[in-house]
């Protein structure tokens, strides 16, 4: 499924959306707000769940390359995040869900279109 | 393939720039063809450096060599220095203060992942005088 399509079934509120968004496929979920473990273990195109909303997670998702950043629990962005995403071409949503549910929302989205 | 010089300043306190150089080079290396296995090995450790010069030296410099046998980072910082580096290499060990750990960093977890992603590292550090770390990452041409 499309980061884009993800996005428009899951409701979450776009906050930037990137060039890309309509052909980046998501490739699986990933939960973890510790952005050492974050940077080691997420994989390409994953879509990441945290609540961990500043600047060094956009760049976290730009090295590891992932598909979007989805900030659970309303967690507030300030506006040098949304400036770095933009630059970066960072797809960043914002559900006001916990990690948990966030997660399986995208997850069962990603999967019934799999 | 003739060896590259890449050389950057990491000269801010906050974190608005950390990320800059090393996704720099990252764009670099993809565009030369590098393995993105190595590519990601580079990218991490050296955004790992950054963030602790950010962290604890108030910046410092980066070095990069990227030649067809390896990539090295000479990481630089005219910081405090580091007291005990088997100390600071175990992970969960941190002396990043509250501030840092509620942007994410800060668990310890810097210098273990660096050593993590490199082929080799080296640890220079003297008490008031700074530390240097150097780092290669072995290149496997495709």
């Amino acid at each position: 499924m499309t980061v884009l399509d993800a996005i428009e079934k899951s409701g979450f509120k776009v906050l930037n959306l990137s060039d890309d968004a309509e052909e980046r496929e998501i490739s699986g979920v990933y939960c973890c707000d510790l952005l050492s473990v974050v940077m080691s273990k997420c994989f390409e195109n994953a879509a990441w769940v945290t609540i961990m909303a500043n600047v060094n997670s956009v760049a976290v998702a730009t090295l590891t390359e992932m598909s979007c950043i989805i900030l659970a629990d309303g967690a507030a962005i300030d506006e040098i995040m949304i400036t770095k995403a933009k630059q970066q071409g960072i797809t960043v949503v914002q559900s006001d869900k916990p990690i948990f549910e966030t997660a399986l929302k995208i997850n069962q989205l990603v999967n019934a279109n799999a | 393939m003739s060896s590259m010089k890449l050389h950057y300043d990491v000269d801010n306190t906050d974190f608005t720039r950390a990320g800059e150089a090393s996704s720099d080079t990252k764009k670099k290396l993809k565009l030369m063809g590098v393995s993105p296995e190595v590519v990601r090995k580079v990218a991490i450790s050296m955004y790992e450096g950054e963030i602790n010069m950010v962290i604890h030296a108030n910046g410092g410099t980066i070095d990069v060599t990227i030649s067809s046998d390896n990539i090295v980072l000479v990481l630089k910082d005219e910081g405090p220095g580091i007291a005990n580096i088997d100390k600071a290499m175990e992970a969960g060990y941190s002396t990043a203060n509250e501030n840092i750990r509620s942007l994410g960093f800060g668990a310890g977890m810097g210098l273990p992942n660096m050593k993590k992603y490199s082929d080799e590292m080296n640890v220079k550090s003297e008490i008031g005088v700074g530390t240097t770390v150097t780092i290669t990452i072995y290149n496997e041409l495709t």
